[in-house]
Protein backbone atom coordinates (compact mmCIF):
# COMPACT_ATOMS: atom_id res chain seq x y z
CA UNK A 1 0.00 0.00 0.00
CA UNK A 2 3.04 2.44 0.56
CA UNK A 3 3.69 2.82 -3.12
CA UNK A 4 0.07 4.46 -3.37
CA UNK A 5 1.47 6.95 -1.38
CA UNK A 6 5.04 7.74 -1.72
CA UNK A 7 7.11 10.26 0.72
CA UNK A 8 6.20 12.17 3.39
CA UNK A 9 3.03 14.27 3.19
CA UNK A 10 3.13 18.06 3.47
CA UNK A 11 0.45 18.78 6.20
CA UNK A 12 -2.33 21.16 4.71
CA UNK A 13 -5.22 22.12 5.87
CA UNK A 14 -8.43 23.09 4.28
CA UNK A 15 -9.75 26.48 4.67
CA UNK A 16 -13.18 28.28 3.99
CA UNK A 17 -13.22 32.07 4.41
CA UNK A 18 -16.22 34.28 4.22
CA UNK A 19 -18.05 31.14 1.62
CA UNK A 20 -21.38 32.13 0.37
CA UNK A 21 -23.24 29.31 -1.89
CA UNK A 22 -27.16 29.50 -2.57
CA UNK A 23 -28.71 29.99 0.79
CA UNK A 24 -25.45 30.50 2.72
CA UNK A 25 -23.27 33.21 3.38
CA UNK A 26 -20.40 33.96 5.41
CA UNK A 27 -19.54 30.20 5.86
CA UNK A 28 -16.03 30.22 7.88
CA UNK A 29 -14.24 27.11 8.51
CA UNK A 30 -11.36 25.13 9.05
CA UNK A 31 -10.58 21.20 8.21
CA UNK A 32 -7.12 20.36 9.53
CA UNK A 33 -4.94 17.56 7.66
CA UNK A 34 -5.96 14.01 8.60
CA UNK A 35 -8.87 15.00 10.43
CA UNK A 36 -12.65 15.09 9.91
CA UNK A 37 -15.00 17.47 9.75
CA UNK A 38 -18.94 16.37 9.34
CA UNK A 39 -21.40 18.60 8.15
CA UNK A 40 -25.04 17.56 8.33
CA UNK A 41 -28.70 19.71 7.95
CA UNK A 42 -31.88 18.52 6.41
CA UNK A 43 -32.23 17.98 3.03
CA UNK A 44 -32.17 20.84 0.70
CA UNK A 45 -30.07 22.96 3.36
CA UNK A 46 -27.16 23.28 0.93
CA UNK A 47 -24.89 20.76 2.10
CA UNK A 48 -24.23 19.66 -1.38
CA UNK A 49 -23.89 22.58 -2.66
CA UNK A 50 -21.27 23.92 -0.49
CA UNK A 51 -19.01 21.03 -1.00
CA UNK A 52 -19.88 21.60 -5.16
CA UNK A 53 -18.54 25.13 -4.38
CA UNK A 54 -15.14 23.61 -2.44
CA UNK A 55 -14.39 21.92 -5.47
CA UNK A 56 -15.29 24.57 -7.99
CA UNK A 57 -18.08 22.90 -9.89
CA UNK A 58 -20.56 26.19 -8.30
CA UNK A 59 -20.63 29.83 -8.37
CA UNK A 60 -19.72 30.95 -5.14
CA UNK A 61 -18.42 33.73 -2.92
CA UNK A 62 -15.84 34.17 -0.53
CA UNK A 63 -12.13 32.80 0.12
CA UNK A 64 -11.36 28.73 -0.21
CA UNK A 65 -7.59 27.53 0.19
CA UNK A 66 -5.61 24.65 0.56
CA UNK A 67 -2.17 24.98 2.53
CA UNK A 68 -1.47 28.51 1.09
CA UNK A 69 -2.48 27.19 -1.99
CA UNK A 70 -6.08 29.56 -3.26
CA UNK A 71 -8.71 27.84 -4.98
CA UNK A 72 -8.29 31.34 -7.81
CA UNK A 73 -4.45 30.34 -7.86
CA UNK A 74 -4.52 27.43 -9.51
CA UNK A 75 -6.41 26.37 -12.82
CA UNK A 76 -9.39 24.56 -12.19
CA UNK A 77 -8.50 20.68 -12.70
CA UNK A 78 -5.26 21.20 -10.76
CA UNK A 79 -7.20 22.34 -7.84
CA UNK A 80 -9.64 19.59 -8.08
CA UNK A 81 -6.77 16.99 -8.56
CA UNK A 82 -5.85 18.05 -4.81
CA UNK A 83 -9.59 19.00 -3.59
CA UNK A 84 -11.26 15.77 -4.80
CA UNK A 85 -14.70 15.32 -4.33
CA UNK A 86 -16.92 12.20 -4.22
CA UNK A 87 -20.84 12.62 -4.80
CA UNK A 88 -23.83 11.12 -3.51
CA UNK A 89 -24.35 9.64 -7.42
CA UNK A 90 -21.33 8.38 -8.80
CA UNK A 91 -20.89 8.53 -12.52
CA UNK A 92 -19.20 5.64 -14.06
CA UNK A 93 -18.46 6.47 -18.23
CA UNK A 94 -16.56 3.79 -19.59
CA UNK A 95 -18.36 0.21 -20.32
CA UNK A 96 -15.73 -1.64 -17.62
CA UNK A 97 -14.70 -0.54 -14.54
CA UNK A 98 -11.07 -1.23 -14.91
CA UNK A 99 -10.45 1.87 -17.33
CA UNK A 100 -11.92 4.79 -14.47
CA UNK A 101 -9.06 3.90 -12.24
CA UNK A 102 -5.54 5.80 -12.88
CA UNK A 103 -2.33 3.74 -13.44
CA UNK A 104 -2.12 0.83 -11.51
CA UNK A 105 -4.51 1.56 -9.03
CA UNK A 106 -6.57 -0.98 -10.36
CA UNK A 107 -4.28 -3.90 -8.78
CA UNK A 108 -4.46 -2.61 -5.25
CA UNK A 109 -7.71 -2.63 -4.44
CA UNK A 110 -8.14 -2.32 -0.63
CA UNK A 111 -9.08 -5.78 0.62
CA UNK A 112 -11.58 -4.00 3.00
CA UNK A 113 -13.58 -2.77 0.23
CA UNK A 114 -14.38 -6.64 -0.42
CA UNK A 115 -13.86 -7.12 -4.14
CA UNK A 116 -12.70 -9.79 -5.97
CA UNK A 117 -9.61 -8.75 -8.29
CA UNK A 118 -11.46 -9.68 -11.12
CA UNK A 119 -13.90 -6.80 -10.40
CA UNK A 120 -11.56 -4.63 -13.00
CA UNK A 121 -13.20 -6.28 -15.91
CA UNK A 122 -17.06 -6.51 -14.78
CA UNK A 123 -19.01 -4.36 -16.47
CA UNK A 124 -20.58 -1.15 -14.55
CA UNK A 125 -24.20 -1.55 -15.33
CA UNK A 126 -24.24 -4.92 -13.15
CA UNK A 127 -22.71 -3.36 -9.81
CA UNK A 128 -24.79 -2.58 -7.84
CA UNK A 129 -25.42 1.21 -6.26
CA UNK A 130 -23.20 -0.20 -2.90
CA UNK A 131 -20.64 -1.53 -5.08
CA UNK A 132 -20.25 1.77 -7.38
CA UNK A 133 -19.98 3.99 -4.21
CA UNK A 134 -17.39 1.90 -2.73
CA UNK A 135 -15.24 1.80 -5.90
CA UNK A 136 -16.00 5.43 -6.38
CA UNK A 137 -14.47 6.02 -2.86
CA UNK A 138 -10.99 4.06 -4.40
CA UNK A 139 -11.40 6.10 -7.13
CA UNK A 140 -11.33 9.63 -5.41
CA UNK A 141 -8.31 8.14 -3.34
CA UNK A 142 -6.19 6.81 -5.84
CA UNK A 143 -5.72 10.74 -7.17
CA UNK A 144 -3.57 10.96 -4.04
CA UNK A 145 -5.88 13.82 -2.82
CA UNK A 146 -5.16 16.51 -0.09
CA UNK A 147 -8.29 16.96 0.37
CA UNK A 148 -11.79 15.07 0.55
CA UNK A 149 -15.39 15.73 -0.19
CA UNK A 150 -17.26 13.43 0.67
CA UNK A 151 -21.07 13.52 0.45
CA UNK A 152 -22.78 10.99 2.19
CA UNK A 153 -20.38 7.87 1.30
CA UNK A 154 -21.96 5.24 2.87
CA UNK A 155 -25.70 6.19 2.26
CA UNK A 156 -26.05 2.95 -0.27
CA UNK A 157 -24.13 0.60 2.49
CA UNK A 158 -25.66 -1.72 4.67
CA UNK A 159 -24.73 -1.44 8.30
CA UNK A 160 -22.10 -3.78 8.98
CA UNK A 161 -20.28 -2.85 5.49
CA UNK A 162 -21.07 0.75 6.40
CA UNK A 163 -18.71 0.27 9.28
CA UNK A 164 -16.14 -1.65 7.77
CA UNK A 165 -15.97 1.30 5.27
CA UNK A 166 -15.74 3.94 7.89
CA UNK A 167 -12.73 2.06 9.24
CA UNK A 168 -10.95 2.01 6.63
CA UNK A 169 -11.43 5.47 5.30
CA UNK A 170 -10.75 6.76 8.75
CA UNK A 171 -7.31 4.59 8.61
CA UNK A 172 -6.56 6.22 5.53
CA UNK A 173 -7.30 9.81 5.76
CA UNK A 174 -5.15 9.57 9.24
CA UNK A 175 -2.20 8.02 7.19
CA UNK A 176 -2.23 10.31 4.33
CA UNK A 177 -3.08 13.43 6.12
CA UNK A 178 -6.16 14.25 4.22
CA UNK A 179 -8.29 16.98 5.44
CA UNK A 180 -12.24 15.96 5.02
CA UNK A 181 -14.82 17.22 4.77
CA UNK A 182 -17.77 14.53 5.38
CA UNK A 183 -21.62 15.21 4.56
CA UNK A 184 -23.85 12.58 7.14
CA UNK A 185 -27.10 12.66 8.43
CA UNK A 186 -26.55 9.27 10.35
CA UNK A 187 -26.02 10.65 14.28
CA UNK A 188 -24.26 7.67 15.02
CA UNK A 189 -21.73 7.83 12.39
CA UNK A 190 -20.68 11.27 12.88
CA UNK A 191 -20.04 10.43 16.25
CA UNK A 192 -17.89 7.55 15.26
CA UNK A 193 -15.93 9.61 12.60
CA UNK A 194 -16.20 13.28 13.31
CA UNK A 195 -13.22 15.22 14.66
CA UNK A 196 -15.55 18.44 14.60
CA UNK A 197 -18.69 18.76 13.73
CA UNK A 198 -21.04 21.51 11.99
CA UNK A 199 -24.77 21.83 11.44
CA UNK A 200 -26.19 23.99 8.56
CA UNK A 201 -28.55 26.01 10.12
CA UNK A 202 -30.13 28.85 8.14
CA UNK A 203 -27.61 30.84 6.30
CA UNK A 204 -24.96 29.86 8.48
CA UNK A 205 -23.11 27.00 10.88
CA UNK A 206 -23.69 25.99 13.83
CA UNK A 207 -20.65 23.97 15.88
CA UNK A 208 -22.10 20.66 17.51
CA UNK A 209 -20.65 20.10 20.78
CA UNK A 210 -20.19 16.79 22.31
CA UNK A 211 -20.11 14.63 19.14
CA UNK A 212 -16.17 13.24 19.58
CA UNK B 1 -30.62 18.15 -77.16
CA UNK B 2 -32.80 20.45 -76.11
CA UNK B 3 -34.17 20.58 -72.50
CA UNK B 4 -37.71 19.76 -72.51
CA UNK B 5 -39.46 23.12 -70.30
CA UNK B 6 -42.00 21.31 -68.14
CA UNK B 7 -45.65 23.24 -68.04
CA UNK B 8 -46.79 24.79 -64.46
CA UNK B 9 -49.92 22.44 -64.50
CA UNK B 10 -47.90 19.34 -64.51
CA UNK B 11 -46.15 20.06 -61.71
CA UNK B 12 -49.74 20.54 -60.47
CA UNK B 13 -49.78 16.84 -60.54
CA UNK B 14 -46.94 15.70 -58.28
CA UNK B 15 -48.54 18.45 -55.77
CA UNK B 16 -51.58 16.59 -56.32
CA UNK B 17 -49.54 13.37 -55.31
CA UNK B 18 -48.03 15.26 -52.23
CA UNK B 19 -51.74 16.35 -51.10
CA UNK B 20 -52.62 12.71 -50.98
CA UNK B 21 -49.84 12.00 -48.57
CA UNK B 22 -51.26 14.92 -46.52
CA UNK B 23 -54.48 13.08 -46.28
CA UNK B 24 -53.71 10.19 -45.74
CA UNK B 25 -51.30 11.39 -42.92
CA UNK B 26 -54.04 13.34 -41.70
CA UNK B 27 -56.64 9.74 -41.68
CA UNK B 28 -54.03 8.04 -39.92
CA UNK B 29 -53.42 10.50 -37.46
CA UNK B 30 -49.67 10.47 -38.05
CA UNK B 31 -48.85 13.93 -37.37
CA UNK B 32 -47.55 14.71 -40.46
CA UNK B 33 -49.79 16.47 -42.21
CA UNK B 34 -49.19 20.20 -40.80
CA UNK B 35 -45.61 20.27 -41.63
CA UNK B 36 -45.81 18.34 -44.44
CA UNK B 37 -47.90 20.94 -46.34
CA UNK B 38 -46.09 23.53 -45.11
CA UNK B 39 -42.53 22.50 -46.07
CA UNK B 40 -44.03 21.36 -49.84
CA UNK B 41 -45.46 24.99 -49.82
CA UNK B 42 -42.47 26.66 -48.83
CA UNK B 43 -40.86 24.76 -51.79
CA UNK B 44 -42.95 25.60 -54.07
CA UNK B 45 -43.07 29.12 -53.27
CA UNK B 46 -38.98 29.81 -52.35
CA UNK B 47 -38.29 27.61 -56.07
CA UNK B 48 -40.10 30.22 -57.63
CA UNK B 49 -38.52 33.06 -55.96
CA UNK B 50 -35.25 32.15 -56.56
CA UNK B 51 -35.96 31.04 -60.20
CA UNK B 52 -36.91 34.73 -60.34
CA UNK B 53 -34.13 36.23 -58.45
CA UNK B 54 -31.63 33.97 -60.43
CA UNK B 55 -32.67 35.23 -63.66
CA UNK B 56 -31.93 39.10 -62.37
CA UNK B 57 -28.47 37.83 -61.05
CA UNK B 58 -27.43 36.00 -64.16
CA UNK B 59 -28.56 38.84 -66.79
CA UNK B 60 -27.12 41.37 -64.17
CA UNK B 61 -23.84 39.55 -62.84
CA UNK B 62 -22.56 42.63 -60.97
CA UNK B 63 -19.94 41.13 -57.64
CA UNK B 64 -22.25 43.44 -55.60
CA UNK B 65 -25.64 41.50 -55.84
CA UNK B 66 -24.24 38.10 -56.08
CA UNK B 67 -22.13 39.16 -52.48
CA UNK B 68 -25.85 40.55 -51.31
CA UNK B 69 -27.18 36.97 -52.67
CA UNK B 70 -24.80 34.98 -50.62
CA UNK B 71 -25.13 37.25 -47.86
CA UNK B 72 -28.50 36.69 -47.27
CA UNK B 73 -28.29 32.42 -47.91
CA UNK B 74 -26.55 32.53 -45.16
CA UNK B 75 -28.05 34.65 -42.49
CA UNK B 76 -31.15 32.29 -43.51
CA UNK B 77 -28.61 28.90 -43.37
CA UNK B 78 -27.60 30.29 -40.07
CA UNK B 79 -30.96 30.60 -38.40
CA UNK B 80 -32.10 27.27 -39.90
CA UNK B 81 -29.36 26.07 -37.80
CA UNK B 82 -30.62 27.19 -34.89
CA UNK B 83 -33.63 26.50 -35.08
CA UNK B 84 -32.74 22.88 -35.61
CA UNK B 85 -31.31 22.82 -32.25
CA UNK B 86 -33.34 20.89 -29.57
CA UNK B 87 -31.16 22.68 -27.19
CA UNK B 88 -29.37 25.48 -27.78
CA UNK B 89 -27.11 28.34 -26.29
CA UNK B 90 -28.68 31.52 -25.04
CA UNK B 91 -28.79 34.59 -27.12
CA UNK B 92 -27.00 35.37 -30.02
CA UNK B 93 -24.49 32.36 -28.95
CA UNK B 94 -26.53 30.29 -30.86
CA UNK B 95 -26.71 31.95 -34.26
CA UNK B 96 -23.20 32.87 -34.04
CA UNK B 97 -21.61 29.89 -33.67
CA UNK B 98 -23.21 27.72 -36.35
CA UNK B 99 -23.48 30.76 -38.98
CA UNK B 100 -19.76 31.95 -38.36
CA UNK B 101 -18.68 28.04 -38.72
CA UNK B 102 -20.88 28.12 -41.77
CA UNK B 103 -19.44 31.32 -43.13
CA UNK B 104 -15.58 30.04 -42.69
CA UNK B 105 -16.08 26.80 -44.03
CA UNK B 106 -18.56 26.90 -47.05
CA UNK B 107 -17.22 30.45 -48.41
CA UNK B 108 -13.39 29.65 -47.96
CA UNK B 109 -14.15 26.08 -49.64
CA UNK B 110 -16.30 28.03 -52.70
CA UNK B 111 -14.27 30.34 -53.48
CA UNK B 112 -11.24 27.98 -53.43
CA UNK B 113 -13.35 25.69 -56.14
CA UNK B 114 -14.22 28.80 -57.93
CA UNK B 115 -11.01 30.31 -58.51
CA UNK B 116 -8.67 27.26 -58.31
CA UNK B 117 -10.53 24.23 -59.63
CA UNK B 118 -13.11 25.23 -61.46
CA UNK B 119 -11.67 28.98 -63.07
CA UNK B 120 -15.11 31.03 -64.21
CA UNK B 121 -13.95 34.51 -65.99
CA UNK B 122 -14.61 36.40 -63.65
CA UNK B 123 -14.46 34.34 -60.59
CA UNK B 124 -17.71 34.78 -58.90
CA UNK B 125 -19.87 34.08 -62.32
CA UNK B 126 -23.35 33.90 -60.89
CA UNK B 127 -24.16 30.85 -62.64
CA UNK B 128 -21.37 28.52 -61.29
CA UNK B 129 -20.73 30.74 -57.77
CA UNK B 130 -24.27 30.47 -56.62
CA UNK B 131 -25.11 27.10 -56.85
CA UNK B 132 -21.90 26.13 -55.94
CA UNK B 133 -22.43 28.00 -52.92
CA UNK B 134 -26.00 26.93 -52.73
CA UNK B 135 -25.04 23.30 -52.47
CA UNK B 136 -21.97 24.02 -49.88
CA UNK B 137 -24.47 26.31 -47.40
CA UNK B 138 -27.46 22.97 -47.50
CA UNK B 139 -25.35 20.32 -46.77
CA UNK B 140 -22.58 22.89 -44.00
CA UNK B 141 -25.84 23.47 -42.65
CA UNK B 142 -27.08 20.11 -42.24
CA UNK B 143 -23.86 19.08 -40.68
CA UNK B 144 -23.24 22.20 -38.15
CA UNK B 145 -26.75 21.80 -36.85
CA UNK B 146 -26.35 18.12 -36.37
CA UNK B 147 -22.98 18.50 -35.23
CA UNK B 148 -24.32 21.15 -32.17
CA UNK B 149 -27.72 19.55 -31.83
CA UNK B 150 -25.56 16.29 -30.75
CA UNK B 151 -23.03 18.51 -28.39
CA UNK B 152 -25.56 20.35 -26.76
CA UNK B 153 -27.58 17.65 -26.14
CA UNK B 154 -24.79 15.18 -24.53
CA UNK B 155 -23.81 18.41 -22.84
CA UNK B 156 -26.92 18.46 -21.22
CA UNK B 157 -27.57 14.47 -20.68
CA UNK B 158 -24.37 13.59 -19.71
CA UNK B 159 -24.37 16.83 -17.21
CA UNK B 160 -23.50 14.28 -14.33
CA UNK B 161 -21.18 12.17 -16.05
CA UNK B 162 -18.85 15.61 -17.09
CA UNK B 163 -19.19 17.20 -13.57
CA UNK B 164 -18.00 13.46 -11.72
CA UNK B 165 -15.25 13.52 -14.75
CA UNK B 166 -14.44 17.18 -13.15
CA UNK B 167 -14.52 16.37 -9.51
CA UNK B 168 -11.51 14.04 -10.59
CA UNK B 169 -9.21 16.43 -11.51
CA UNK B 170 -9.94 16.23 -15.68
CA UNK B 171 -9.60 19.43 -17.47
CA UNK B 172 -11.97 19.92 -19.72
CA UNK B 173 -11.42 18.83 -22.70
CA UNK B 174 -10.82 15.46 -21.29
CA UNK B 175 -14.31 15.65 -19.37
CA UNK B 176 -15.90 16.64 -22.87
CA UNK B 177 -14.47 14.29 -24.96
CA UNK B 178 -16.52 11.81 -25.65
CA UNK B 179 -19.75 13.96 -26.40
CA UNK B 180 -17.14 16.00 -28.74
CA UNK B 181 -16.25 12.86 -30.70
CA UNK B 182 -19.92 11.81 -30.91
CA UNK B 183 -20.78 15.59 -32.30
CA UNK B 184 -18.45 15.38 -34.87
CA UNK B 185 -19.44 12.07 -36.10
CA UNK B 186 -23.11 12.81 -36.13
CA UNK B 187 -22.08 15.69 -38.09
CA UNK B 188 -20.39 13.88 -40.52
CA UNK B 189 -22.24 10.76 -41.25
CA UNK B 190 -24.28 12.28 -44.00
CA UNK B 191 -21.37 13.54 -45.86
CA UNK B 192 -19.73 10.06 -45.78
CA UNK B 193 -22.84 8.17 -46.08
CA UNK B 194 -23.84 10.02 -49.58
CA UNK B 195 -20.15 9.72 -50.40
CA UNK B 196 -20.25 5.70 -49.85
CA UNK B 197 -23.81 5.50 -51.32
CA UNK B 198 -22.84 8.00 -54.75
CA UNK B 199 -23.25 6.23 -57.91
CA UNK B 200 -24.12 3.13 -56.14
CA UNK B 201 -27.48 3.62 -53.90
CA UNK B 202 -27.94 7.28 -55.48
CA UNK B 203 -27.14 9.23 -58.60
CA UNK B 204 -26.70 12.38 -57.37
CA UNK B 205 -29.09 15.28 -58.24
CA UNK B 206 -26.47 17.80 -59.46
CA UNK B 207 -25.39 15.13 -61.72
CA UNK B 208 -28.76 13.85 -62.89
CA UNK B 209 -29.86 17.75 -63.33
CA UNK B 210 -26.81 18.44 -65.60
CA UNK B 211 -27.54 15.30 -67.49
CA UNK B 212 -31.18 15.89 -68.01
CA UNK B 213 -29.64 19.77 -69.43
CA UNK B 214 -27.85 17.37 -71.86
CA UNK B 215 -24.14 17.61 -70.42
CA UNK B 216 -22.06 14.48 -71.39
CA UNK B 217 -22.20 12.42 -68.08
CA UNK B 218 -18.46 12.36 -68.20
CA UNK B 219 -18.47 15.75 -67.07
CA UNK B 220 -21.26 15.62 -65.17
CA UNK B 221 -19.58 12.85 -63.26
CA UNK B 222 -16.05 15.53 -62.54
CA UNK B 223 -18.53 18.18 -61.58
CA UNK B 224 -20.53 15.97 -58.70
CA UNK B 225 -17.12 14.16 -57.39
CA UNK B 226 -16.04 18.15 -57.15
CA UNK B 227 -18.48 18.88 -55.50
CA UNK B 228 -18.95 15.98 -53.20
CA UNK B 229 -15.48 16.08 -52.24
CA UNK B 230 -15.66 19.82 -51.48
CA UNK B 231 -18.68 19.44 -49.68
CA UNK B 232 -17.83 16.81 -47.34
CA UNK B 233 -14.41 19.13 -46.90
CA UNK B 234 -16.83 22.18 -45.90
CA UNK B 235 -18.90 19.95 -43.97
CA UNK B 236 -15.90 18.62 -41.71
CA UNK B 237 -14.15 21.48 -41.50
CA UNK B 238 -17.27 23.66 -41.02
CA UNK B 239 -18.32 21.33 -37.82
CA UNK B 240 -14.63 21.11 -36.16
CA UNK B 241 -15.24 24.78 -35.57
CA UNK B 242 -18.54 24.87 -34.85
CA UNK B 243 -17.94 21.78 -32.25
CA UNK B 244 -15.04 23.58 -30.80
CA UNK B 245 -16.62 26.87 -30.55
CA UNK B 246 -19.82 25.20 -29.27
CA UNK B 247 -17.79 23.58 -26.31
CA UNK B 248 -15.74 26.34 -25.54
CA UNK B 249 -18.82 28.22 -24.85
CA UNK B 250 -20.21 25.76 -22.72
CA UNK B 251 -17.55 25.53 -20.63
CA UNK B 252 -15.89 28.89 -20.40
CA UNK B 253 -16.22 32.65 -20.76
CA UNK B 254 -13.45 34.34 -18.20
CA UNK B 255 -10.27 34.42 -20.56
CA UNK B 256 -7.26 35.20 -17.62
CA UNK B 257 -8.23 31.67 -15.70
CA UNK B 258 -9.56 29.77 -18.27
CA UNK B 259 -9.72 26.84 -16.03
CA UNK B 260 -11.46 28.18 -13.09
CA UNK B 261 -14.71 29.46 -14.82
CA UNK B 262 -15.56 26.29 -16.86
CA UNK B 263 -16.96 24.75 -13.80
CA UNK B 264 -18.56 27.54 -12.50
CA UNK B 265 -20.22 28.61 -16.71
CA UNK B 266 -21.09 24.45 -16.78
CA UNK B 267 -23.20 25.07 -14.62
CA UNK B 268 -24.71 28.00 -15.75
CA UNK B 269 -25.00 27.13 -19.17
CA UNK B 270 -26.40 24.24 -18.44
CA UNK B 271 -29.13 24.96 -15.88
CA UNK B 272 -32.44 26.14 -17.45
CA UNK B 273 -31.94 29.93 -17.82
CA UNK B 274 -28.87 29.78 -20.00
CA UNK B 275 -30.72 27.20 -22.79
CA UNK B 276 -34.13 26.92 -24.02
CA UNK B 277 -35.73 24.27 -25.07
CA UNK B 278 -37.71 24.54 -28.52
CA UNK B 279 -40.33 22.25 -30.31
CA UNK B 280 -39.47 19.26 -32.53
CA UNK B 281 -35.72 18.04 -32.21
CA UNK B 282 -35.30 18.45 -36.25
CA UNK B 283 -37.94 19.70 -38.26
CA UNK B 284 -36.94 18.86 -41.90
CA UNK B 285 -35.41 15.85 -43.18
CA UNK B 286 -31.74 15.30 -42.05
CA UNK B 287 -30.54 14.35 -45.51
CA UNK B 288 -28.15 15.68 -47.68
CA UNK B 289 -28.79 17.81 -50.23
CA UNK B 290 -26.93 17.28 -53.41
CA UNK B 291 -29.04 19.27 -55.25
Amino acid sequence: MDSVCPGEPILTELLLENVSVGALSEVSLVVPAGQVVCLSGSSGSGKSRLLRAVADLEPHGGRISLGDTAQLDVPAHQWRRRVVMVPAESQWWFDEVGPHFPGMTAEQLPPALAFPPEVMVWSVSRLSSGERQRLALWRALAMQPEALLLDEPTANLDGNTTEVIEDWLLEEIRRREIATLWVAHDRAQIHRVADAHYRIQGTGLETVHGSD
Amino acid sequence: MEVIDLAWWKLGLAALLVLALAATGYVARLGITRNLLIAALRTVIQLALIGLVLEALFASAAFYWIALMALVMLLVAGREVVARQGRRLHGWWAFGIGTGAMFVSSFAVTVLALTVVIGPEPWYTPQYAIPLLGMMLGNTMTGISLALDRLNEGAWRQRAVIENRLMLGQTWQQAFEDIRREAMRSGMMPSINAMAAAGIVSLPGMMTGQILAGSPPAVAVKYQILVMLIITVGTGFGAVMAVSWGSRRLFDEREPLPGQVMIAASQRSCRAPGWSRCGPLYRQPQQPEWT
